[in-house]
């Protein structure tokens, strides 16, 4: 059997599987189409908030991104799970216990303001707009690279597959594919995973081999990994490279984002109680740690698996020649994600870092004459795993429907946080609150309909910004969502004009200071000031700008709140309620 | 609720639990990872050939969030059920 028609079946059988999950968990009402009737397990609904959580970024990109930069880039794995913890702590027992179903309804019923609630709309859909459009790229990308049809067919399929299930499920069908989906991205990622590390340290758990010993040198494997990265003049792996102060602000501005994500914290929604939305919380962190903590030994085996493969006697020896190269690579190189070009026509392949003025004396003496891997994607560390440890097709077959596993759970939730935003916030509060729940219902689905036709136009004509997007997503989440929620939680005298000038502050300071250095709505050559380090303010990287943001937001917040009236008694009598677990049952229904 | 009074002392001991979970939070990702990391290296300890600080940036600051989590829901269920506004 070929490797496509493997990877169809697998796929194929990925696909219906979602597909027969959505036909078994219809939504009758808008409970159900938005919450789930908050009758999910907590564990249950960890598992789904990982898949919702884990993007097609996560699954193909996170290792590669650990692997080229080493130490540094460790604030994404610091990042992205320690938001978990202000999740858990500060804001999802309390949105729970508040028992609506929207994030901007509890901000404008918190903040009894129509403004504050449209405010919120506003920033959840930048949000999770920007956030959208990477998902159905990734799938496009997912599908055309295993299914060798078109970027465009791709992505239509994999529109259709999530119109079925989010259109007909709503958040009920969302979470029970969620968990299929989870269950397959992680196997795909664990399988690979576990063999690279049998084979170059003997131990079957991957996070203990990064930091065991490589079986052929006898040496740490940190260390192997160090040395021959410095030998060939790329700085050492676990060496610290990057300035403290943006390494904690991306860091904090990656955990107070993702904590602020609306579709995120929709998911804490679902859950019968109060003590399940902590638990749950807990149960997400384990099953994306699964993920997180193998990534980057994925990341570092692969590193090291590929620079030994180039050079098999040492790095002082001779690289492997051109035409004696793995299997692996001449397949890989077919997809244009590995290149080689032989700059001094030696027929052998020289891989360093033809960047370093150190070693530019040692190459000269070599006869080197550029670094001759001329593109090296890091996605090939994760994608090209199965080959390098030469597993079964299967196993490749499986990589491609994790891939789009990723993807889709993740698009599926944002989607569902945008239609929500639509139907349950701006028709049914603002346009039309007569509708009934069952009209509720149909416009609910309309507007799902809506944003998936939305979120495939914009995969297909992506926005130049694509790359920055996800910066923006973070960012602006921490700016204007998290504040506005910490602060209906824990500071009852906190008004409507606090909250709102809040959350505009964030929003209109953050989104400058990154047009500032990245281009008016990413715009090339718009730019006001070039996007390196001499240029920005205190040296603070407009990526790392959202938790800098969000300081501004709380302290505008403050200030106006001080100058302004106290919030009426009902108001703090609904903090006060929101703040004990009691009583949560009876809040589903309004 | 049975008053006002217990209602504060919930929430002060709710904040009190808070405040401290989140110094460790902070002090595993952005102390031991980052800016404390020059410190550890200091002390005699490595661990798989590099110093404690990569290592709680790679894996311990993400195990010690886990542990926090679940830490903070069991005992806030026990503080709730102490002040009797747990689920019933």
């Amino acid at each position: 059997m070929s490797q496509f028609t493997l990877n169809l079946i697998v796929v194929g059988g990925s696909f219906a599987l979602y597909i027969g999950i959505a036909i078994w968990a219809r939504a009758g009402t808008t409970s159900d189409f938005y919450t789930a009737s908050r009758g999910v397990n907590p564990i249950v609904n960890g598992a789904a908030t990982a898949a919702d959580w884990m993007s097609a970024a996560s699954f193909i990109s996170m290792a590669g991104l650990i692997a080229f930069v080493g130490y540094g880039n460790s604030t994404f794995l610091m990042g992205w799970t320690g938001g978990y913890v202000l999740l858990a702590l500060l804001l999802a027992p309390y949105l729970r216990k508040f028992g609506r179903f929207t994030v901007p309804e509890f901000i404008g019923d918190r903040f009894y303001s129509q403004t504050a609630r449209i405010v919120a709309v506003v920033c959840l859909l930048v949000c999770s707009i920007t956030y959208v459009i990477g998902q159905m790229t990734g799938a496009g990308v997912a599908f055309s690279r295993f299914l060798e049809v078109q970027n465009t067919t791709g992505l239509l399929i994999a529109a259709a597959v999530v119109f079925i299930y989010a259109v007909l499920g709503g958040m009920k069908g969302i979470t029970y594919t969620q968990l299929a989906q989870y269950c397959v991205l992680i196997t795909a990622y664990t399988i690979p995973a576990v063999f690279i590390s049998l084979q170059l340290t003997n131990n079957p758990i991957p996070p203990l081999g990064l930091f065991s010993t490589h079986a052929e040198s006898g040496l740490p494997l940190l260390t192997k990994l160090d040395q021959v990265l410095t030998e060939l003049g790329f700085h050492d792996y676990t060496g610290h490279h990057h300035s403290m102060l943006n390494m904690v602000l991306f860091t904090m501005s990656l955990m107070i984002g993702t904590a602020g994500l609306p579709h995120v914290i929709i998911r804490f929604f679902t859950v019968p109680k109060v003590a399940d939305a902590r638990k749950s919380a807990g149960w997400a962190l384990v099953f994306i740690a699964l993920l997180y903590l193998t990534a980057p030994a994925v990341g570092a085996m692969a590193r090291l698996n590929i620079i030994t493969t180039i050079y098999p006697d040492g790095t002082a020896a001779e690289p492997i020649r051109y035409d004696e190269r793995p299997d692996w690579m001449r397949s890989w190189e077919q997809t244009g994600l590995l290149a080689f070009e032989d700059k001094n026509d030696d027929g052998r392949i020289q891989y360093y870092n033809d960047q370093s003025e150190e070693f530019a004396a040692i190459a000269e003496e070599r006869g080197w004459q550029g670094n001759e891997i001329v593109t090296f994607n890091q996605d090939i560390l994760v994608l090209a795993n199965p080959e390098i440890a030469q597993l079964p097709p299967w196993v490749l077959a499986l990589i491609a429907a994790g891939g789009l596993a990723a993807a889709l759970s993740t698009a599926a939730g944002l989607l569902l946080a945008i239609s929500s935003a639509i139907s349950h916030d701006l028709l049914k509060s603002v346009f039309m609150p007569r509708i009934t729940d069952k009209q509720e219902l149909v416009a609910a689905r309309i507007s799902m309909a809506f944003a998936i036709a939305l979120a495939t136009y914009l995969g297909l004509n992506p926005p130049g910004f694509a790359a920055q997007v996800v910066a923006l997503a973070f960012g602006l989440a921490a700016a204007t969502l998290f504040p506005a929620l910490m602060l209906g939680i824990f500071s009852k005298k906190m008004n409507t004009a606090g909250a709102v000038t809040g959350m505009l502050v964030g929003l209109i300071v953050t989104l400058l200071y990154i047009f500032t250095y990245l281009g008016w709505l990413f715009i090339p050559g718009t730019n006001m000031l070039p996007n390196s380090e001499e240029y920005w303010l205190f040296g603070i990287s407009p990526l790392s700008f959202g938790a800098i943001g969000a300081l501004l937001n709380f302290i505008a917040a403050y200030i106006v709140m001080k100058l302004t009236a106290d919030p009426p008694e009902h108001i703090q009598e609904l903090v006060e309620s929101i703040r004990v677990p009691r009583g949560a049952g009876g809040a589903v229904d309004h | 609720m049975s008053d006002d009074k217990s209602a504060a002392a919930y929430w002060s001991a709710n904040v009190r639990v808070i405040t401290i979970c989140l110094i460790i939070w902070a002090l595993v990702s952005f102390g031991f990872a980052i800016l404390l990391r020059p410190l550890l290296a200091m002390l005699p300890i490595t661990i798989g050939g590099t110093d404690l600080g990569f290592w709680f940036a790679q894996q311990g600051s993400i195990l010690t969030f886990i542990v926090l989590i679940f830490y903070y829901t069991w005992y806030m269920n026990r503080v709730d059920r102490e002040f009797g506004v747990d689920e019933e």
